[in-house]
């Protein structure tokens, strides 16, 4: 997203002039202070219009039913990767693959479709040991009494592990799939991980061309219960043409990478500065799946999802006017104290933990919800059986982005 | 009140009396019948609480509207019969409807 961009400084959430709040700024991410804006927003505010930005004018919305208005619009409010696509930053005209995440219907639906049931519930299962075991190899492979970073020991080996048991990808190449998850969230800047756009998607192109090589290699065998298998046999997707498979393959890898790894970390964290919520689950680790909502809920793993104005829109006073730029921050909309009792609270045993809006709502929610609620669960029963707690030793660094909310690090020790 | 029974997936059947204007969505979870989340709270936003409706009972639910139709699209094993139950309200002439769970929301 915009790392490396340090943002404007930081002002006092409670004494800025309304019309200059931007809850855009990388900087108030990094530091995690963006949540007294959003309060006050939420209170003074709730559909406010930010003119100038790093990512130009556009609109925040701050309410969960505002939120909830807006995400089950899609007549209205369009995820069009040509309008700009579905995050704050502009998707760019140079490489614009075709993904369903950013189409609207009814192509969106028909693609969707075929994707959706390689993650439904049903073939999860028949994953789930081949997961719980690589989740207990992680595991048991963490030192004790010493100090060491949960994100990439943890969070990002496992989350790399599930996309190469989902794709059947050679396990030895596994990082290879977070590499081009990065590289395809790279904006190309001198300096950045890619520095120009031809470099970008000569990279991509070499994604492509090893998943390409799993396709020839799968449409030649019997149908298997992996992701290229079904895309290879599925009657809808097997004449897919590159770009699309190409699209699609990134959005799962991106899709299925940063959020989970964030969440897992986001759970360390909660549970850390919540010891009284931690012996609740131990006490009672029938709350795993509850817990595991409440996270989801508390972190956030993207902060928001973009859309475009199709047409003029009224929402709360305010006039949407078309062609404006509409942001859902779901990160808001999850501590409005309106819908959700309080909300800045962890609480694994919420009465309704699964009313949260990390996963977005209507057409567009996440096609792999159950998949990372899987994840979680999982890696927090083998934690429960192993051990008695694990201690964080310093505040994370966090990522810089108000798209991806997570952490650079997190650096911790389980007790000898 | 209207009597509604809930056949789960296994085949287990819970009826339950249920007052008119709730929708089906709402009586399954405040009466703790599993295998209907209703993440979104009844906006029709999530399909997490897919079912099947007997045919007999078709024609007065009514037809599926377009955003209902949408997010159906992508729960799994979706049939002719199949609707959200957050999208049907209890009314008199529904006394006595069965519906039907599928194995698992999406």
């Amino acid at each position: 997203m915009a790392d490396g961009n340090a943002g404007a400084p930081i002002e006092d959430a409670t004494s800025i002039a309304l019309e200059d709040i931007d809850v855009s700024n990388p900087a108030l991410w990094a530091a995690d202070s963006h949540w007294p804006y959003f309060a006050r927003l939420r209170k003074e505010a709730p559909v406010h219009y930010c003119k100038a930005s790093l990512f130009g004018p556009y609109w925040s919305i701050t309410k969960y039913n505002d939120i909830m208005a807006v995400d089950t619009n899609h007549q209205v409010f369009s995820s069009e990767a040509a309008l700009g696509g579905i995050a704050i930053i502009d998707q760019g005209a140079e490489l614009r693959l075709p993904m369903f995440i950013a189409m609207d219907p009814p192509k969106h639906d028909a693609q969707r479709k075929v994707v959706s049931p390689i993650v439904s519930p049903m073939n999860l299962a028949t994953m789930e040991p081949l997961i719980r075991g690589r989740v207990q190899q992680i595991l048991d492979g963490l030192p004790r009494g010493e100090t060491f970073d949960w994100v990439d020991r943890v969070s990002i080996e496992l989350t790399t592990q599930m996309l190469a048991t989902l794709f059947d990808f050679p396990f030895e190449d596994r990082r290879k799939l977070t590499y081009w998850s990065d590289i395809a969230t790279t904006i190309p800047a001198p300096g950045m991980l890619v520095e120009t756009e031809e470099e970008k998607l000569s990279i991509l192109m070499e994604c492509l061309g090893y998943f390409t090589r799993l396709w020839n290699e799968r449409v030649n065998a019997p149908p298997g219960g992996d992701l290229i298998s079904m895309l290879a046999h599925g009657e809808s997707t097997r004449n897919m043409s590159p770009e699309e498979y190409l699209g699609n393959l990134i959005l799962l890898i991106v899709g299925g990478n940063d959020t989970t790894r964030n969440s897992i970390s986001g759970s360390v964290l909660a549970m850390h500065r919540n010891p009284d919520e931690f012996a609740k689950l131990k006490a009672n680790p029938d709350l795993i799946p509850s817990m595991v909502s409440e996270t989801i809920r508390w972190q956030t793993p993207l902060a928001h999802m973009r859309r475009t104005a199709l047409e003029d829109f009224e929402l709360s006073g305010q006039t949407i006017k078309k062609g404006d730029k509409v942001i859902m921050w779901y990160v808001s909309g999850n501590r409005d104290e309106t819908v959700i009792e309080r909300p800045d609270e962890y609480i694994i045993d919420r009465e309704r933990p699964r009313q949260h809006m990390s996963f977005g709502f209507g057409i567009h929610r996440c096609v792999g919800n159950r998949l990372a609620e899987l994840q979680l669960k999982i890696i927090w029963e083998e934690i429960l059986a192993r051990f008695d707690r694990i201690e964080v030793m310093a505040e994370p660094e966090r990522v810089p982005s108000p798209f991806v909310k997570g952490y650079l690090n997190l650096l911790v020790r389980i007790p000898a | 009140m209207t009597k509604i029974t809930y056949v789960m997936f296994d085949g287990g059947e819970r009826a339950v009396d249920l007052k008119t204007g709730v929708n089906l969505m709402q009586g399954a979870v405040a009466n703790n019948i599993p295998g209907i989340d209703g993440d979104c709270g009844g906006a029709c936003a999530c399909a997490t609480c897919h079912i099947y409706v007997d045919a007999a009972w078709l024609p007065k639910v009514g037809p599926r509207t377009a955003m209902e139709d949408s997010m159906l699209e992508f729960a799994e094993h979706v049939e002719a019969n199949s609707r959200l139950a957050c999208q049907i309200t209890v009314r008199d002439e529904l006394a006595g409807m069965v519906v039907r769970l599928p194995e698992a929301q999406h």
